[in-house]
């Protein structure tokens, strides 16, 4: 098996994945600001108890979370083009990528807020706090703690979607697999060489997750 | 214009349920192998053998931290290169399989985990057998635990066998693909092949919600 595997070729090409690898980090933050940008305000109304504003929210939710990540590429990608809307197909795949990503950050964000009591609320409006100072001050600081975990588990699953956008000929880290391939016909080291990345920036996320888990502990206790 | 494309669209949904039906198909194959496949390796991953978890723990890892498309091109381009040959249809259960398999064994070993060890413990006492701790003790309690994750599972699995349409399989949205090349309408194509994977992946959604909610209940009743 591994006897044929030629390493050269991936020295070779190291520059392209490194390039690749470069734009996947990229695309995944520029992604990942925009899914919480949509996430937070997708939250927000949704939570709001404004029925005008939750109603079309939770459609956009449950409309994402029933559909595949690729159909909706393929959807902006081939349809925004009708309504003459002319984006670059990166522009395409991070809009695809934040609107996918948002609906699931809005859920876990959701579950966040929920899981403070009704009294911290309660509180706070005794004291004479203001909407956005119960936020500031009271909500915000006990959600965020708690919902860090599920943002990042979050977070490595926008990685690993951003290797949907190679098929809307996105150069990130699986195009540059592809290219690779094409040139030299050798997709062992191509698509090996790149799952050892996407595992690299799994295992950083993955841990990064586990030592806040374990800070949340401490604090706790 | 757009009545026009309509008529035409109208014309090949026929295809379209065809493509279904192979969605259908992959998934449902791959969902019953992978839950197989994830009960077992679940029952392993919970074990005391690390022999048996530290292998798991990689295979998982693996699985979770690689995307599903790549994985598919590694079975797909690779496998053959090693002697193995499959067709596209094998290779696409083949790797959905193995990713459902990982997502499944993590769900299932947390469920067991969750169960309180003097279950196993009394268990024992009373003389049963490993198996039939594990199927007449814990799994019946880790079922409550398992269930509703379990089914939000299948649904991501649904949506990620999408996926096998890059390697040529003819499933909804590689026939909305294909469609987009003759009717140039992609959000009436691509609308199409939504509402088709909605019809299938919401009720789901509600399902797993239900559970959810009565798994809590049943849980408070204790």
């Amino acid at each position: 098996m591994l006897e044929t595997f030629n390493f050269r070729v991936i020295v070779e090409y190291l520059p392209l994945f490194l390039k690749g690898l470069g734009a996947t980090a990229w695309i995944s933050l520029v992604g990942l600001i925009g899914a919480l940008l949509v996430g937070i305000a997708a939250c927000m109304g949704r939570i709001s108890g404004w029925r005008a504003l939750a109603a079309p929210v939770v459609a956009y939710i449950e409309l994402i979370r029933s559909t595949p990540l690729l159909v909706q590429i393929y959807f902006f990608y081939f349809g925004l083009p009708s309504l003459g809307l002319r984006m670059s197909e990166y522009q395409t795949g991070i809009l695809a990528l934040s609107l996918n990503s948002g609906a699931y950050m809005a859920e876990i964000l959701r579950a966040g807020v929920q899981s403070i009591p009704q009294g911290q609320t309660e509180a706070g409006v005794a004291f004479g706090l203001s909407y956005l100072q119960r936020l500031r001050h009271i909500i915000l600081p006990q959600a965020i703690g708690a919902t860090i975990p599920p943002l990042l588990g979050q977070t490595i699953v926008l990685v690993k979607d951003s290797a949907l956008l190679s098929l809307i000929s996105v150069f990130e880290l699986t195009r540059a697999s592809q290219l690779m391939t094409s040139e030299r016909f050798m997709p062992a080291e191509g698509f090996l060489t790149v799952a050892v990345f996407y595992l690299l920036i799994y295992y950083v996320l993955k841990s990064l997750s586990a030592w806040w888990r374990r800070r949340l502990v401490h604090r706790r206790a | 214009m757009w009545r026009f494309y309509f008529d035409q669209l109208y014309q090949t949904l026929p295809f379209f349920l065809k493509g279904l039906w192979m969605t259908f198909a992959v998934s449902g194959i791959s969902l019953v192998l992978g839950t197989l496949l994830g009960f077992a390796a679940g029952i392993a991953r919970a074990s005391r053998y690390a022999w048996l978890r530290y292998p798991l723990h990689f295979y998982v890892d693996v699985m979770r931290g690689t995307p599903y498309l790549v994985q598919i091109f590694i079975v797909f381009f690779i496998f053959p290169e090693w002697g193995i040959q499959m067709t596209a249809f094998v290779a696409a259960i083949f790797s959905l399989t193995l990713y459902a398999g990982a997502y499944i064994c993590e769900i299932v070993a947390g469920g067991i985990e969750s169960v309180p060890p003097g279950q196993a413990e009394a268990a024992k006492a009373t003389g049963l057998s490993p198996y039939q701790r594990m199927r007449r003790v814990i799994l019946p309690q880790a079922m409550r635990v398992i269930l509703p994750p379990l089914v939000g599972q299948y649904v991501l699995i649904i949506k990620d066998s999408a996926i096998v349409s890059v390697i040529g399989i003819t499933d909804v949205t590689r026939v909305g693909w294909l469609t987009v090349q003759r009717i140039p309408e992609g959000l009436m194509v691509f609308g199409l092949v939504g509402i088709l994977y909605f019809s299938i992946c919401y009720p789901l959604i509600r399902l797993a919600n239900w559970f959810e909610r009565r798994m809590c209940d049943e849980g408070a009743r204790l």
